[in-house]
């Protein structure tokens, strides 16, 4: 292959690293009004009265809307496919606020300052309400989240209001209790995920305006255009043909812009004043109120005989959505399906899960989307399993892991297509030294080195549901415009489809244009998520390109004079194999705009009815001073199949981008809340990710399997890369201390209080 | 939010004085910390056209102004000399350069915060400081009392002997300190200082028993490895703790016992060191 | 009142309130290679020059700013067009909303130490947080950006 599988530089790139004006905020109109919102200092609270007056005789205060001024029809700000599974539970402003945080009032002014001085003023009166803070207690509780008439689920996800259940169900295989009654060896044990934040460096932000035709256009920092033109029209009531939504570019995205957290505001005030307006969302507001990972406690079951064969796996997990439902019911699903499909020929297995709603912030998509915290939850339990069974946990794993061309029963029973986990397992002992290294060696002065492994596996693009389309066009200089629905949030996408198209077409990537992400003129995307652009998209791109080259080949038979088989195309020329004579793609491109009845414009979509696994193993080499308890990263070495490598520069960034935040969440990214329910970690100070004195060496390796499905064999590589760091680095703890953190994230004072006991 | 309602660069610390006599009115060093909390001010007063962002040597002592940066602390060759290195690395984890460039050690002392790396460092150093109308005071008798409305105008490093150690632990590399630890051994015996506890740094002293023995031992190198242990846990054992988002008392105390350990490890190690090489000589 | 600050060589003077940031006077003017990404002075996103040292503008008020000379990454195009190409050639620019103030900075380290070990670039850029690269693509940029600066320029 020419283009996929090189190394090629991003096509905004230059832009970026010089600092150019193409963000939401760079671009957005100086006139726009500011807009803010005035948010709850209550978990749990009726808006009594908001005394308006005030703030609306500040000079320069444009509006201030309370619930009485919005739509009363419930929906999601969840970024799915419709009928979301999410259940319709928000308004823009409800009388009734969830969590501290939760939106009051709107208010909008010509200038930050006017506004800031108006919220000040802006004095709300309320009925403080007991809140139900604590996830283990939610189900079934007597304080009910959403109390009211008008809460509706689309889908049948096990959801009841009056139970504060957002979701329960579950499904199973065999009968797992009988199996794990049967096994010699049983480990038992509950993990803990705390709500860790995507902390992408581009807070949420959004600006509206009316455009030449009265419709609403949207700029916003999203994953998902064509969602939020629909989560938009639910939200204001208005046709989904008055909206249009375009993403600029996005600083970072991690999921977390797959819900409309911000959009919502800035629209309304632009429908209601027909101004433009702008949003741009503090750190504060973006930690304390926006859509982080759930928070899980995921109880494992696993058995095995002597032999060191898994025989069963159970999974059962509480979820905490938070104070609205968005992705709750779907992310919980990955924490079961993803975990125990690792491992092939289970004789039973089960998973069931309830995901409730509480007065906390509500959660959203994280990277990894559930599949991380059930990873970790089966993974630290098969790791103790090992040392129960005196077994090496690597050869355990290999004994049992899942292989190419087994069903995965847990899977949706799709068949592993393509799988290299045994090569990425086997490659990854031999970078970290797994032979020499494992356990531990103690260096002195109180501090030892040790290893800790993990595997893992993510989809690509959810099955039977991900849309994805290409429109590729020949322009008249012959070069080609690709326009997609997808976003690129940074990952290189525009690059990556590119790279696709160019190797169809065979030209150069520098050939081909990217337009990107407008609902007005993108073909249709469910959106950058799910693991999906790579695989889903990027064989619509495939698709359309081939399409494209018969119609160009068509053009040129006719300026040729010859019949198709008489014809050759290189990409740049087409030859009459009789006559010798020759046009180039320019004067083709040229011709299509003379006289033409042949569109040089191909729309293609492409839906999979399967989601064939990205895996991957992780190893890390800690050293560990056992007083104080800090961990430092001295290697992780991890190895990847995600199919062929597109991009091997890209996805080696992504890889080691998302093993550092696995690496924050596993150690020091923290969630801590008041007993009023108030989040102290809202702000970089008080939520630290990690700087690059923190994360170590990172070592990416490919091993990739081919996937007949996919585009040039691809998969996906955006989340899997998440989902090992907190599993191999519990372990690593473990190897260094001898014992078994199951909370996250294990802290520096967690392991040193522990020794001391 | 921070809100300023006037800004005046000072010409003369009189004029500054007479300015923060006001309640309302602030002197800004830094203003990196000041500018994280909901502060309203009047008159904001900036001590940066006074000349105080220097540091001058003198025969016995360092003479740092009030506006010399934590960069400048970190980077000054001079002040390398200063303790072993003390102050280069008890402002070296401190967020990054960027913000070193910003803030101030007069900031950084009279905020009097509990996290403070420089203060923590500074009074494990003989250190006194000058204010405006008060002149000069130990660093130990300002960190209790504060400048009030007075005006913090330059910090007096005194050149000795001593050797030091600075120790912190941090959840992650450029967090605030869990606990600072600031140990120096010279002929005047041993000081050490802890800070982030989480409140404000404070010196501890050792039972007068202890200290005749072991702080000679120490600063000549012949301290057992059982005597710093009980040294150490004797000297942790009288700093009070207390519980915030980033620890508990109880591993702040832990922490403490481990770190002052080290440091007089380290101490002692560094005075054999320095024995091992007046023997060669 | 009145302040006159010199902008990647130009002299603007102007009337501004006393509360007024930097970094928001420096949008105001164009410059939005300056971002934001926190309130609270941790990110280095908005690191600019001021009197040739790297600064965090969000923590600076334009008032203290008069009379002195700031730079911003659109004043440094040249420098940050050779580097950046270095960081681009990594994918490491992600996102790329950090990459100003990372860029400027690592220019700050390479005039103040032209041959800085793997230690002391981690150490300078340690205030730079970013989300997207776990920083090693960056550390690969930089140290390719090194031996190419080493060899005289030539690649």
């Amino acid at each position: 292959m020419k283009t996929v599988g090189k190394p090629v530089v991003k096509k905004d790139a230059m832009a970026l690293v010089t600092g150019q004006p193409v963000y939401t905020d760079d671009i957005a109109p100086r006139d726009c009004l500011i807009v803010k919102v005035l948010r709850s200092p209550h978990a749990n609270a009726f808006v009594k009265r908001v005394i308006k007056e005030r703030a609306l005789k500040v000079p320069g205060i444009e509006a201030v809307y309370t619930w009485e001024d919005v739509p009363a029809k419930r929906f999601t700000m969840a970024g799915q496919t419709y009928p979301e599974p999410s259940p319709y539970d928000r308004l823009i402003l409800d009388r009734h606020v969830r969590f501290v945080g939760d939106a009051v009032a709107i208010v909008a002014g010509a200038d930050e300052m006017c506004v800031d001085q108006a919220l000040e003023v802006l004095k709300v009166e309320y009925e403080v309400l007991p809140a139900v803070l604590d996830f283990r207690k939610a189900k079934d509780h007597e304080v009910l989240v959403h109390p009211e008439e008008d809460w509706r689920a689309l889908c049948q996800v096990g959801a009841d209001n009056r139970r504060n259940l957002c979701a329960s169900g579950g499904m199973h295989k065999g009968d797992v209790d009988k199996v794990l009654a049967d096994c010699d060896v049983v480990v038992t044990n509950s993990y803990h995920v705390q709500a860790a934040q995507q902390t992408m460096m581009e807070t949420f932000r959004t600006f509206c305006f009316l455009d030449t035709y009265g419709r609403l256009n949207v700029v916003s920092s999203t994953q998902i255009v064509f969602h939020v033109r629909r989560i938009l029209s639910n939200a204001l009531g208005i046709p989904k043909s008055k909206i249009r939504a375009v993403k600029p570019r996005i600083g970072g995205g991690f999921g977390a812009k797959q819900t409309a957290v911000s959009e919502v505001y800035p629209a309304f005030v632009t429908w209601m004043t027909k101004k433009p307006a702008k949003m741009v969302f503090s750190r504060e507001e973006t930690q304390t109120a926006s859509s982080p990972r759930h928070e899980m406690e995921v109880s494992v079951r696993i058995g095995a005989d002597k032999t060191g064969k898994i025989r069963a796996i159970d999974v059962h997990t509480l979820s905490n959505t938070g104070a609205y439902g968005e992705h709750g019911p779907t992310t919980v699903g990955l924490s079961g399906t993803k975990s125990i499909s690792l491992y092939g020929g289970l004789e039973a297995h089960r998973f069931t899960y309830d995901v409730v709603y509480t007065n906390k912030m509500s959660a959203g998509a994280y990277r990894g989307y559930g599949a991380t915290q059930g990873i970790y939850a089966v993974e630290c339990a098969v790791n103790e399993l090992a040392g129960k069974l005196s077994l090496d946990p690597v050869e355990l794993r290999l004994h049992n892991m899942v292989r190419e061309g087994q069903v995965m029963p847990a899977y949706y029973g799709e068949t592993n297509t393509s799988c290299a986990l045994d090569r990425c397992l086997l490659r990854v002992k031999d970078m970290i030294g797994w032979e020499e290294k494992y356990p531990c060696k103690e260096i002195g002065n109180g501090k030892v080195r040790s290893v800790g492994v993990a595997m893992g596996m993510q989809s690509s693009g959810i099955p039977g549901v991900d849309v994805g389309s290409a429109t590729v066009r020949l322009n008249e200089d012959g070069i080609y415009t690709l326009l997609i629905g997808a976003a690129d949030m940074g990952t290189g996408c525009d690059t990556i489809l590119a790279q696709m198209a160019a190797e169809c077409l065979e030209c150069s990537v520098d050939s081909v244009i990217v337009s990107g992400a407008d609902t007005d003129t993108s073909p249709y995307d469910s959106g950058s998520y799910a693991s999906s652009t790579t695989y889903v998209t990027g064989k619509a791109v495939e698709k359309a390109c081939e399409k494209l080259i018969q119609q160009i080949k068509k053009r040129a038979c006719q300026m040729l004079s010859c019949g198709s088989e008489e014809l050759s195309f290189d990409g740049y020329q087409a030859r009459n194999l009789n006559t010798k004579e020759t046009v180039t793609l320019e004067e083709i491109g040229t011709a299509a705009m003379c006289g033409n009845n042949v569109a040089l414009q191909v729309t293609e979509t492409h839906s999979s009815p399967v989601s064939p696994p990205p895996f991957m193993a992780g190893a890390v080499e800690i050293e560990l001073d056992r007083e104080t308890g800090q961990v430092d990263i001295v290697d992780y070495a991890a190895v990847i199949d995600c199919g062929t490598v597109v991009n091997p520069n890209l996805a080696r960034v992504q890889a080691e981008g998302g093993i550092a935040q696995g690496i924050g969440m596993a150690l020091y990214e923290q969630v801590q809340y008041t007993e009023d329910g108030k989040l102290l970690n809202n702000s970089l100070m008080q939520y630290k990710i990690p700087s690059r004195l923190d994360v170590g060496k990172l070592r990416i390796e490919f091993e990739s399997s081919f996937e007949p499905s996919g585009p040039f064999g691809a998969k996906s590589i955006g989340e899997i890369v998440i989902n090992t760091p907190a599993p191999a680095l519990t372990h690593a703890i473990y190897n260094a201390t001898g014992i078994w953190f199951k909370e996250l994230p294990v802290t520096s004072e967690k392991i040193a209080m522990a020794l001391v006991k | 939010m921070l809100k300023i309602k006037e800004y005046v660069k000072a010409e003369s610390l009189a004029q500054a004085y007479e300015l923060n006599q006001k309640q309302a009115n602030r002197i800004i060093g830094g203003m990196l910390w000041m500018k994280m909390g909901n502060v309203k001010i009047h008159t904001a007063i900036d001590l940066s056209g006074l000349g105080l962002d220097t540091v001058e040597e003198r025969e016995d002592e360092f003479v740092i102004g009030c506006m010399v940066t934590l960069r400048q602390l970190e980077v000054d060759d001079r002040l390398a000399t200063l303790g072993s290195g003390i102050l280069r690395e008890s402002v070296k984890n401190i967020v990054g350069v960027q913000f070193r460039n910003l803030a101030t050690v007069g900031g950084s002392l009279a905020g009097r915060f509990g996290f403070s790396d420089v203060l923590t460092a500074l009074l494990a150093l003989d250190t006194e400081v000058e204010l405006y109308r008060g002149g000069r005071i130990p660093l130990a008798k300002f960190a209790a009392e504060g400048a009030g409305s007075d005006i913090l105008v330059r910090v007096f490093v005194k050149k000795d002997d001593r050797r030091c150690v600075y120790l912190s632990h941090r959840n992650t590399k450029t967090d605030f300190p869990v606990l600072t630890i600031a140990v120096s051994s010279g002929k005047n015996g041993i000081k050490v200082a802890a800070g982030a506890r989480p409140q404000r740094a404070i010196l501890v002293t050792e039972d007068e028993s202890l200290k005749e023995i072991c702080a000679p031992d120490i600063y000549n190198g012949r301290a057992g490895k059982e005597a710093i242990e009980i040294y150490a846990a004797q000297l942790a054992s009288k700093i009070p703790t207390g519980s915030n988002m980033r620890a508990s008392a109880a591993y702040r105390s832990h922490l403490a016992g481990v770190l002052i350990r080290r440091g007089l490890t380290a101490l002692n190690e560094s005075g054999k060191e320095e024995r091992g090489m007046k023997d060669a000589d | 009142m009145q302040i006159s600050i010199t902008l990647n060589g130009r002299k603007i003077t102007e009337d501004v309130t006393p509360k007024l940031l930097l970094i928001d006077w420096l949008r105001a003017h164009g410059c939005y290679s300056v971002k934001r990404g926190c309130e609270t002075s941790n990110c280095g996103l908005c690191t600019v020059f001021m009197e040739d040292k790297p600064v965090l503008s969000c923590s600076v008020l334009a008032v203290r700013a008069d009379g002195k000379r700031i730079e911003t990454l659109e004043g440094l195009k040249e420098e940050a067009e050779e580097f950046g190409a270095f960081i681009a050639g990594q994918g490491a620019e992600q996102c790329g909303f950090c990459n100003p103030g990372m860029i400027m900075n690592a220019i700050a380290l390479f005039r103040e130490n032209p041959e800085p070990t793997e230690e002391e670039i981690k150490e300078y850029l340690a205030g730079n947080l970013c989300r997207c690269s776990g920083y090693e693509g960056q550390l690969r940029g930089i140290q390719e950006f090194l031996s190419y600066k080493k060899g005289g320029g030539a690649q």
